[in-house]
């Protein structure tokens, strides 16, 4: 009876203890962090840390980031930007995981700005934390930068932008990029079939695609479309009902685990065989197939990323660093982290602030900027100058002797593969790309 | 009517952290109003606890809540935060009248896994709404409440909290005089035993059934205020991984008094948003292992420390 009685007491204490400490560090960190000095530039990094697409994309994001904000505080990266820092202040990052849902992120995305007082936020790799976050950004006044996130419906649901920036495309030029290079590869093909995860992207992608079709290859005809659940990861009901209508073409904007393991199933049960593969996130794989997809297999990067990225130095540095520190080549998603992060370089040093340069500096300096990235000269021409313009490329993967590469890369520049400014990009590819420039 | 002890002192509980938070750092304020939101819908989780059922499946009505928000305000015009809230509970308690006259027929798991299929069935028909933006969800309006138009920033996201200050205390109130009331301590013999409250003249169905219906209409409550502070709706809302949370909060806070949840959601949200900030890798796991100390320590959940100490007082 005592011993119990004691016990009961000792639980109390530790766990009262415990709770009280819990809720008193709540109050107390919150200080500390404003009483910081700043010789610092705190910023927050947001990125899949755990769930399905950690693996593919959130994780290789955060390495390429973090190779680059380290090179930035050491100044070893290529000119333009090798001086010491942002705007001489040394990087600071905090890491924080995606996962969790919207209501999560806006919930962390608060907590960022006003608890650990960053200095600007560089993140999301969700179109539902995009849109979620993007209104919050602007209400608390934060330079933000979405730097993968796909949705077009980002900057139309936000009138005139100041805070929030894209240093990528979106899902769009993706799709168109990818109706052009068909027509332009495979015009004989006359079957156009489709598999897509069954929720927003998927269902974004392919109507985006069949619209593109239908305009610059009238002749095909769209045959079927699968919509598996993500993270399905089996395909073989798809698979048959895919093969009976004997595509020549399939279409998939499936990425990640999904989309590997679709092409080594489709692969083995021979869809492949009769089929071209036209994957427009495919490249987040090119150094994972290991010949498990067919040569000729149609790949995309979501830009000038990853395999696609063009011959320069920053691109060369990146590659040689992010190899030799992770043993793979850089992914689309890794260099789209690292193009974000330059931005934030760029508009650091360009403000022309005395120390921590404010949000409004940071925009200023970015909005409509054109800069140097690992993916070449970045034009923010769209969304009013606060999403990048860029080309969108499509070519060949080809396994020989061991190697993965792309063969037959075309280019379409960012003119030809995004809707002009304050048009809506279906009605802009229902009424035939008035406007689109593509040489 | 007199006022009880217990009255008093959630009334006392809720005007102190009213004033607090006019001093509390606007992350703290909006953190605390998603645990208020997160707190109603558990308390839906611990009615039903209370007679013996585990509902894997609360994110039907918290989802059902959030989007009569997010359609409220986008089809129908409606900007009154109230107007908004009242739109949802009144959807939530038609639809839950219906499932009612089914779940409450069925016990222990096979109820668990009828709830989250029917909380599944509207994730579905959300994903497949291209028109509401599938999964990437859509933002809700700016709203205002009895005329007043509290903005954005720091002044909104106060109004929204003593917004759910408000309608969390008078639902607390509520309660506290249900969970004693003769069909309050029905759920509590219900979950005794069924056959002898039949005996004694009592339906057990009508009694699961009012009980299923009023914490549908609390779920949905919490569900309209966490679109209004977060300011997006999204399917995920009813994804079964949400309804475990909030059973998750629910044994953490236990079921012995209707201030549990609203402790249980705030140490939650706390110690969750600590963890990611501190251990971005490995957050889900401390959150892991702080269920598992609450379960080997306190089995009857957080609760229990306060009613020890009376005990060990008197």
């Amino acid at each position: 009876m005592n011993t119990t009685q004691q016990r009961s007491i000792w639980q109390k204490t530790l766990l009262g203890t415990a709770t009280s400490v819990a809720l008193a560090s709540a109050g107390m960190m919150g200080m500390v962090a404003s009483a910081n000095a700043q010789d610092t530039f705190k910023v927050g990094f947001v990125t899949f840390l755990s769930g399905g697409a950690s693996g593919p994309f959130g994780v290789p994001a955060a390495q390429g980031a973090d190779i680059v904000v380290k090179a930035i505080n050491e100044g070893t990266l290529p000119a333009p930007y090798n001086s010491k820092g942002v705007n001489g202040l040394q990087l600071e990052t905090v890491v924080i995981d995606e996962a969790g849902g919207p209501t999560k992120q806006v919930e962390e995305y608060r907590n960022l700005v006003q608890r650990q007082n960053v200095d600007a936020v560089i993140g999301y790799i969700s179109s539902g934390d995009c849109l979620a976050v993007g209104p919050v950004a602007e209400e608390m006044k934060m330079f933000t930068i979405a730097f993968d996130c796909g949705t077009p419906r980002l900057f139309q649901e936000i009138e005139n932008p100041e805070y929030l920036f894209r240093t990528g495309l979106d899902a769009v030029a993706d799709n168109v990029g990818a109706a052009h290079y068909l027509a332009e590869t495979r015009p004989e093909a006359k079957r156009i079939a489709g598999i897509q995860q069954n929720y927003a992207w998927g269902q974004d992608s392919w109507e985006d695609f069949t619209l593109s079709i239908e305009q610059l290859m009238p002749e095909a005809e769209i045959v079927n479309n699968q919509t598996p659940q993500i993270f399905q990861g089996s395909y073989g009901t798809e698979i048959s009902a895919l093969q009976t209508r004997r595509p020549d073409i399939i279409h998939s904007s499936m990425w990640g685990g999904d989309m590997e393991s679709f092409v080594a199933q489709a692969n083995a049960r021979g869809l492949l065989g009769q089929a071209t593969a036209l994957l427009t996130t495919g490249e987040s794989g090119l150094h994972r197939f290991d010949g498990q997809a067919p040569n000729g297999t149609i790949l995309g990067g979501r830009g000038p990323f990853g395999g696609f990225m063009p011959e320069n130095d920053l691109s060369t540095w990146f590659t040689k660093a992010y190899e030799a520190e992770h043993g793979t080549p850089p992914s689309y998603p890794a260099s789209k982290a690292a193009q974000a992060i330059l931005a934030l370089k760029f508009a650091a040093d360009n403000s022309g602030a005395e120390g921590v340069p404010t949000p409004e500096q940071l925009a200023a300096a970015l909005k409509g900027a054109k800069f140097e990235s690992v993916s070449g000269t970045v034009d923010m021409a769209l969304a009013g100058g606060h999403q990048a313009m860029q080309p969108m490329l499509y070519g060949e993967y080809h396994f020989v002797d061991g190697k993965a590469e792309l063969r037959n890369i075309r280019s379409y520049p960012g003119e030809c593969v995004s809707a002009p400014d304050g048009q809506n990009p279906q009605e802009w590819i229902k009424a035939g790309f008035p406007g689109a420039k593509c040489d | 009517m007199k006022l009880e002890r217990t009255e008093l002192s959630l009334i006392g509980v809720a005007v102190a952290v009213a004033i607090l938070a006019q001093f509390s750092p606007n992350w703290l304020v909006f953190t605390l109003t998603l645990a208020i939101s997160t707190a109603l819908v558990v308390m839906g989780v611990v009615m039903l606890m209370r007679a013996g059922l585990v509902s894997f499946g609360q994110g039907l009505f918290y989802c059902l809540g959030g989007y009569a928000v997010g359609l409220g305000g986008r089809f129908l015009g409606i900007t009154d935060a109230l107007m908004l809230v009242g739109l949802g509970v009144g959807v939530t308690v038609a639809i839950s009248m219906v499932l009612g006259l089914l779940v409450t027929r069925y016990r222990e798991i096979f109820f668990a896994m009828l709830s989250l299929a029917f909380s599944m069935i509207l994730y579905g028909v959300l994903v497949k709404s291209h028109d509401l933006g599938s999964t990437d969800g859509f933002g809700v309006v700016d709203w205002s409440i009895l005329g007043y138009q509290p903005g954005t920033g720091e002044s909104g996201t106060r109004a929204a909290l003593l917004l759910a200050l408000v309608i969390a205390l008078a639902i607390a109130l509520f309660l506290n005089r249900y969970f004693k009331s003769s069909l309050g301590l029905a759920c509590e013999a219900i979950r005794e035993n069924e056959v002898r409250v039949e005996y004694m003249g009592i339906s057990r169905q009508q009694v699961l059934y009012i009980n299923y219906v009023i914490a549908a209409a609390i779920g949905s409550v919490g569900g309209s205020m966490t679109a209004l502070t977060a300011g997006h709706v999204d399917p995920t809302m009813a994804y079964w991984t949400i309804s475990g949370e909030f059973v998750f909060i629910a044994i953490l806070g236990g079921t012995g008094h209707v201030a549990a949840p609203f402790i249980a959601a705030l140490i939650f949200t706390l110690v969750r948003t600590y963890a990611v900030e501190l251990a971005p890798n490995a957050w889900q796991m401390i959150l892991g292992i702080v269920l598992l100390l609450i379960i080997l320590f306190l089995p009857k959940g957080i609760w229990s420390l306060f009613t020890r100490k009376r005990r060990t007082a008197s």
